[in-house]
């Protein structure tokens, strides 16, 4: 009888390890194959912008005029445009702005965005009233409009066009986090946080704030798809970057008077923006599967 | 006799009710109505009633979750209703709380060691490695196993989490644990395991419980004391065998005679009671229980009944027992 009982020692040895929510997460995100392209469209990119300027064919603004307009070839990959630049090459580098625009707008607009809508979802009364009025003023405004006249404010520039999408998505991320917050406030693991005498700060940040960060980063990737979008039509208004840059919407709009003879020149970087945008927009809807708790057992 | 662990005088929570545009106050939601008791040190107290009767109410005014409207907390000869925030976050120390659901009162993103830490970590107490060798210790006496210290509660059932939620309740040596409903959510097998487990750390760490529960049978186990609420209110306090032998007020008595019996050939003399829980935000005038009691007399409609001694240790606030009864009687 006795030689059957398992020892004891071995068990209390042995502190096995178990997979932690995000850790779940990743695993069943791996399992979604239409999320893992988008991730790889997404890794593309990325590493197209950290490494671009080292592999592009030709230089960023040389321009070479005899060679204007020139068709795909062998030399010139996606052709080249009306000032007979490498338009693969201005791609390339292109990318490194698209993404650098939608990356930190987004972390912008969540860290605004998510200070706003933890203060108004936890402390309530007047001060959400005030922020979520603010909100749904923000939100009155088609998009774009409202990113024209904060553009138009501080002066056409890339920047500046970072600045004013980073604006235009707070009222998004502060309106997610608020509802986020007033449902985990309600629950009985924020009452026992109280119950053994923890700080509201502490709470804010070790309980609600970890609990209330799935849909930020579901939401956060969506955004920066839109935030390419809207950067590169910001591009193209002639708002956003200006020239000599590579940004993408900006290019659409170098060729815009050429299109008909040489659609190459609008055709390769429209696709470079549906491209990227579609990559955020598959990961993120993977994304979406894997984190959403409904989804689980 | 001794001073009492805890003392409650004239515990209150009136809600607003807010209407309108300007939400002015148009009345109150009387969930606590002057409620008053004592919990010696080493007893457990149960508080049972319906739903909505306020006890829970109770339990978390005493911990200061919900500010009190009026009404004092004396615990350990400390006055806790006027001390500041602060020291109130201190106080936590020595009184815990263990919640009902065990599947919401654990944050799911924690691992139980995390989960059990945190207070030691909030009153500064212990370092790094103590902690986690106290937090491997409550696992163990919870009944639990020191391996499952990195897992997380989704991985337990609901009696192992609330084994849980009772080890994180003990990790700061409280002297008071109140336990609100902790084993109506958990199948019946696993109320027994629970309740025996908490009656066992009663007796080794000198606990003192208020047990906060709608079912009688459990109370009935686990209590010295028992007090019984309505419409909150306390409308009768006593000695457990006092109270289950011999209940005084009506309201006890009805609610005594639908506790089901283990006996087939059983033929209950039940009590009905009539009528839905009056609301709380308009309650009959008088003894808020008049409205559904057999016994009601033309007084009960107009005067409030005090919460009396009708024998030696058995309070009970009605007008069939007391001064009153017996001028009625003569």
């Amino acid at each position: 009888m006795v030689g059957f009982a398992p020892k004891q020692t071995d068990i209390l040895a042995k502190e096995d390890k178990v997979a932690g929510p995000w850790k779940e997460a990743w695993r069943s995100f791996k399992k979604n194959k239409v999320a893992v392209v988008g991730a790889g469209i997404v890794l593309f990119f990325t590493i197209l912008a950290l490494i671009g300027p080292w592999i592009a064919p030709q230089g960023l603004n040389e321009q070479d005029l005899p060679n204007r307009l020139l068709k795909p070839s062998s030399e010139f990959w996606l052709g080249t445009d009306h000032l007979g630049r490498d338009i693969l090459s201005r791609i390339i580098h292109g990318a490194r702005i698209s993404l650098s625009v939608g990356f930190f707008s987004v972390i912008g607009s969540v860290v605004v965005g998510s200070i706003l809508g933890i203060i108004a979802g936890y402390y309530g009364k007047w001060i959400d009233t005030i922020i979520s009025r603010i909100f749904d003023i923000m939100l009155a405004f088609p998009s774009i409009l409202l990113a024209i006249a904060v553009v138009s404010v501080l002066g056409p520039s890339l920047q500046n066009a970072l600045i004013a999408i980073a604006v235009i998505n707070i009222p998004n991320f502060g309106r997610l986090i608020r509802s986020k917050v007033l449902s985990i406030k309600e629950e009985e693991y924020i009452t026992s946080a109280k119950a053994i005498g923890m700080r509201d700060v502490r709470i804010l940040f070790s309980h609600i704030l970890p609990n209330s960060m799935a849909p930020v980063i579901v939401q956060g990737t969506l955004a920066i798809a839109s935030a390419i979008i809207e950067a590169a039509a910001l591009g193209f208004l002639g708002l956003g970057a200006q020239a000599p840059s590579a940004e993408w919407g900006k290019m659409l709009a170098d060729a815009r008077v050429n299109f008909i003879n040489a659609p190459w020149t609008m055709i390769f970087p429209g696709i470079a923006i549906m491209l990227t945008v579609l990559g955020f927009n598959l990961m993120g809807d993977g994304m979406l599967d894997a984190l959403d708790p409904r989804m689980k057992n | 006799m001794t001073e009492p662990l805890l003392k409650v005088e004239g515990l209150k929570k009136y809600f607003p009710i807010r209407k309108g545009v300007l939400s002015r106050v148009s009345g109150y939601v009387k969930a606590v109505d002057d409620v008053s008791f004592f919990v010696n040190k080493g007893e457990t107290l149960g508080i049972v009633g319906e739903s909505g009767c306020g006890k829970s109410t109770t339990g978390r005014m005493l911990m200061r979750l919900l500010e009190p409207t009026e009404g004092k907390v004396v615990f350990d000869g400390k006055e806790l209703t006027n001390i500041s925030n602060d020291d109130m976050r201190k106080a936590r120390r020595e009184i815990q709380m263990v919640f009902q659901d065990p599947y919401a009162s654990l944050n799911p993103r924690h691992t139980i060691e995390k989960i059990l830490e945190e207070p030691l970590i909030v009153h500064g107490l212990g370092d790094a490695k103590s902690r986690k060798k106290k937090v491997r210790e409550l696992l163990e006496i919870v009944g639990l196993s020191s391996y499952h210290a990195k897992r997380y509660p989704h991985q337990f059932s609901g009696g192992q989490r609330q084994r849980i939620g009772i080890a994180r309740a003990l990790m700061t040596n409280p002297k008071l644990i109140i336990a609100d409903e902790p084993v109506s959510a958990l199948d019946v097998s696993i109320q027994s395991q629970v309740l025996n487990l908490m009656q066992d750390l009663q007796k080794d760490l000198q606990l003192t419980y208020i047990f906060i529960a709608h079912d009688l049978g459990v109370v009935r186990h686990i209590s010295d004391r028992v007090g019984v609420m309505y419409l909150g209110k306390m409308v009768e306090i006593t000695e457990s065998e006092l109270l289950y032998d011999k209940p005084l007020h009506p309201y006890t008595q009805a609610l005594l005679s639908a506790v089901p019996v283990p006996d087939p050939n059983f033929v209950r003399d039940q009590i009905l009671i009539k009528g839905d829980i009056p609301s709380p935000s308009n309650p009959p005038s008088g003894c808020t229980f008049h409205t559904r009691c057999p016994f009601k007399m033309d007084v009960c409609t107009t005067v409030v009944p005090k919460l009396e001694e009708a024998e030696p240790g058995h309070f009970v606030a009605c007008h069939l027992y007391g001064e009153r009864a017996a001028l009625i009687n003569r």
